[in-house]
């Protein structure tokens, strides 16, 4: 085990190396000059100079490159070129409204998928398959940002039920901000519980082919308990890997439901420093996000093990 | 134990059936921003979103422009100017205080407007301060300052946000808990979400009849309209959809004030590169430009068309969209004399906002009719500040410009139009000079003039302010002379 934590380890922080690299490369080669996005066309050349030179932008590219490695190393993230403020407490801002988001949206999309592709797959090419079928395909068809809005449409413009966009705050109260969150999660469910069930079902229809399965039925197990005490539990193998690529997308790829719903969140943040070239947030969030990501594959191998017990014997010994 | 519950219940109702028109009585507003500001601190940055939230709510100045963009007094209760123009005493109101309680001093205003100017300044207008030669207290109550030379117009730029007053003991934090003068205090900012401002009790003048307001910021025009007729947002000083106003127009909850702004849509065009170097091309590309078509496909029929580089509602306007009426022959005449009968092939860069990428296509159509065959580039405004703004890399591009009194522009050697004239720069000089308002009005009137004749720029539209709030709203602004939402006369009538 502590040679799979080794390994996991080892590969984060190759990761992170790979990804801070590109990144700031990247970011050298983009035109464009932050002091004058911030200062405007009427600046005067020395204001300008005095600018950059507040935000060290005068300094060689791999000074630059080692100074902020440094800093990250010791948990500073630098300041916001934009916003003046330390990046850290303007990505924790970000994170505590999209973390929450893409937690309830996966949740969402799970308890609606896997129940449904495991009726699918135990009703197969029945009528309850079919159905199920048609609403995955629109599910996935459907564009998610336009969905959003209609759900705008009806539930806040038409019933006035919920609040059209923004975020209340979690001071303003638990109930409150989950109003301002629940549309949102709504509109990001949906598409993904769509691809989900596709998956829960063709992974539980295999499933359901294998020996043990027969073996269980032929010691009397009714079909519910073999589906669900048996079939269900192996095949969420590969729903677990593709609930870990969706988690990856929902904490930063949502910017356009950020948009609709005018959500703070670290989608539209990353989307925003691009535009007013506030490198030091896009290198510290574009990071932020490779470990991330990093992350929830690990904690998806972890998964694996608990799920599948002839991955945990190898995780044991690996 | 049960009556007592009930009467404990009854009082309970009675408060809460009191206290409901109490509460209602005083109500604040939410005002819906497309762009958020990046910072607080108007005398450190360009953005307008910064104003827009700050100016005359938060931080006040020497003198303010109001709603006609006229010059008024703010913190300068009266002044004085000698006769030569070179010598202006300010004097200021008595009991005003900083947000934070500290009262105002002359020394205050004389730090303030020597921070603007400072070498180390980053003060995004500092050549508004340029002219200064001296700034000085007189007591506690009066502020002397003395000008290197006349400048007509010295009134209405310190009325500019880059020019508010603030305290030195806070002036460094001012960008995320900004410490003013003003009617409305700081009291947070929820960022990507909005900046909350509550009434200042402590103001010179009589208070704000609002208690409290909110900048919500919302970037998508669709959100915007959803925002609006859920009512999550009583007003949108410039409303982003203006696709939607019918439907705002016809509801009797709304009302929709289209107003004017400060901002002159121009076909900038480099004057030192050739062919555009030729007038006759730039005068064929005039009459080539249909404004209409502009303003109906890009703006949906709101803004007003312009002939110079100029305010159609200030004063001093003089309409020139007659000078090159719409008329492809005589365009075709001209480029032909001009050396190229069969047209020829340009770049015209394009920023991110609908007036340039939607402008751009109508214009590239119009010009196409007289065989100007244009290359459509869309660039990010950080792109265009560099190649453009900076580089002068570019053959057209459109672009508005927003800042107030700003025919100055054509006079500065090094401004990305590349256009020469000492015959403006002199008029330029004599503007500055002119103290007399008449006298400043026939100067602008001849800059104008002189603009149009030289077919600088292709003169597109002024900017339209397309205002939507709820019906009860009285005080808003119609115009928008300056970037600013001023909120000092804002209250709910019935």
């Amino acid at each position: 085990m502590s040679i799979f934590l080794a390994q996991r380890l080892t590969i984060l922080v190759f990761t992170l190396l790979a990804a801070s690299l590109v990144v700031f490369v990247v970011l050298e080669v983009l035109p464009g000059d932050p002091a004058a996005m911030m200062l405007g066309v009427n600046a005067q050349e020395d204001t300008l100079a005095a600018l950059r030179s507040q935000m060290g932008l005068d300094r060689p590219a791999w000074q630059r490159y080692l100074l902020w490695i440094a800093g990250l190393l010791q948990g500073d993230m630098g300041r916001s070129f934009t916003y003046d403020v330390p990046v850290r407490e303007l990505v924790a801002e970000r994170l505590a409204i999209s973390l929450p988001l893409a937690l309830l949206a996966m949740l969402l999309s799970a308890a609606l998928a896997i129940p449904l592709g495991v009726l699918a797959a135990a009703r197969r090419n029945g009528p309850g398959d079919l159905a199920i079928a048609v609403l995955a395909q629109v599910g996935i068809a459907v564009p998610n940002f336009w969905f959003a809005i209609l759900l705008v449409l009806l539930f806040s413009v038409t019933l006035g039920w919920l609040p059209a966009g923004g975020f209340a705050g979690w001071d303003a109260g638990i109930a409150k901000a989950l109003a301002s969150l629940l549309l949102p999660v709504v509109a990001l469910a949906l598409p993904q519980a769509a691809i989900l069930t596709r998956v829960t079902r063709s992974s539980v229809l295999e499933v359901l082919g294998e020996d043990y399965l027969r073996t269980a039925r032929a010691k009397g197990l009714s079909r519910r308990a073999a589906l669900w005490g048996h079939a269900v539990g192996n095949a969420l193998i590969p729903v677990v890997t593709i609930m870990g690529l969706q988690f990856s997308f929902l904490l930063a790829g949502t910017v356009i439901i950020e948009n609709v719903f005018y959500l703070p969140g670290l989608g539209r943040l990353l989307f925003q420093a691009i535009a007013q070239r506030d490198l030091i947030v896009v290198k510290d969030v574009v990071l932020l996000l490779a470990g991330a990501v990093v992350l929830v594959n690990f904690l998806v191998d972890l998964l694996y093990g608990v799920l599948d017990p002839r991955l945990r014997r190898s995780l044991r010994h690996g | 134990m049960i009556r007592q519950m009930g009467r404990g219940l009854a009082a309970m109702v009675l408060c809460g059936l009191l206290a409901g028109p109490l509460a209602a009585a005083e109500q604040g507003i939410v005002m819906g921003m497309v762009l958020e500001p990046p910072h607080l601190d108007p005398t450190a940055g360009a953005a307008a979103a910064i104003d827009e939230v700050v100016y005359a709510n938060v931080f006040e100045g020497l003198t303010r422009i109001d709603r006609d963009g006229a010059v008024q007094p703010a913190l300068a209760e009266s002044w004085a100017v000698s006769d030569d123009g070179l010598t202006y005493r300010f004097n200021l109101h008595d009991g005003v205080t900083f947000h934070d309680g500290t009262p105002l001093t002359a020394a205050d205003v004389v730090f303030s407007l020597e921070r603007a100017r400072a070498d180390d300044s980053v003060n995004a207008q500092k050549a508004l301060f340029e002219p200064i030669e001296s700034v000085a207290a007189d007591g506690d109550d009066s502020v002397v300052v003395t000008l290197k030379r006349p400048t007509g117009g010295f009134l209405f730029n310190l009325g500019w946000g880059d020019a508010v007053i603030v305290s030195p003991q806070t002036a460094a934090d001012n960008k995320s808990t900004p410490i003013g003068t003003g009617p409305f205090k700081f009291r947070r900012w929820v960022k990507g979400d909005r900046v909350e401002l509550e009434r200042y009790d402590g103001h010179w003048a009589p208070p704000a009849k609002l208690p409290e307001a909110t900048f919500k910021f919302i970037s998508d025009p669709a959100a915007a309209a959803a925002a609006m007729l859920a009512g999550d947002v009583d007003a949108f000083a410039n409303f982003p959809a203006p696709e939607t106003l019918a439907q705002f127009e016809a509801d009797p909850r709304f009302k929709v004030v289209i107003g004017s702004t400060e901002g002159e849509t121009i076909l900038a065009t480099n004057n030192a590169r050739p062919p555009f170097d030729d007038i006759r091309v730039r005068r064929a590309m005039a009459h080539a430009l249909d404004r209409d078509a502009v303003i109906l496909g890009a703006m949906f029929g709101y803004g007003t068309p312009i002939g110079s580089h100029f305010a159609p509602h200030h004063p001093a306007y003089v309409d020139l969209t007659g000078r090159y009426p719409h008329d492809l022959d005589a365009a075709r005449a001209l480029l032909a004399e001009a050396g190229y009968p069969d047209g020829f092939e340009a770049t015209l860069k394009l920023p991110p906002p609908s007036y340039a990428r939607r402008g751009g296509e109508i214009v590239a159509a119009d010009l196409a009719k007289i065989g100007i065959r244009l290359e459509l580039i869309p660039v990010e405004w950080a792109q265009w500040l560099e190649q453009v703004f900076t580089n002068k890399d570019y053959d057209l591009t459109i672009v508005s410009h927003t800042e107030p009194m700003d025919i100055g522009i054509y006079a500065r050697d090094d401004y990305y139009f590349n256009y020469n004239n000492p015959a403006f720069k002199a008029l330029m000089a004599g503007l500055a000079a002119e103290t007399d308002e008449a006298g400043r009005y026939e100067i602008l009137g001849e800059a104008q003039r002189m603009l149009a004749e030289d077919a600088v720029n292709g003169f597109i539209f002024q900017l339209a302010k397309h205002g939507v709030w709820n019906a009860k709203l009285g005080g808003l602004w119609e115009n928008s002379p300056v970037q600013a939402n001023d909120l000092t006369e804002v209250e709910w009538t019935e």
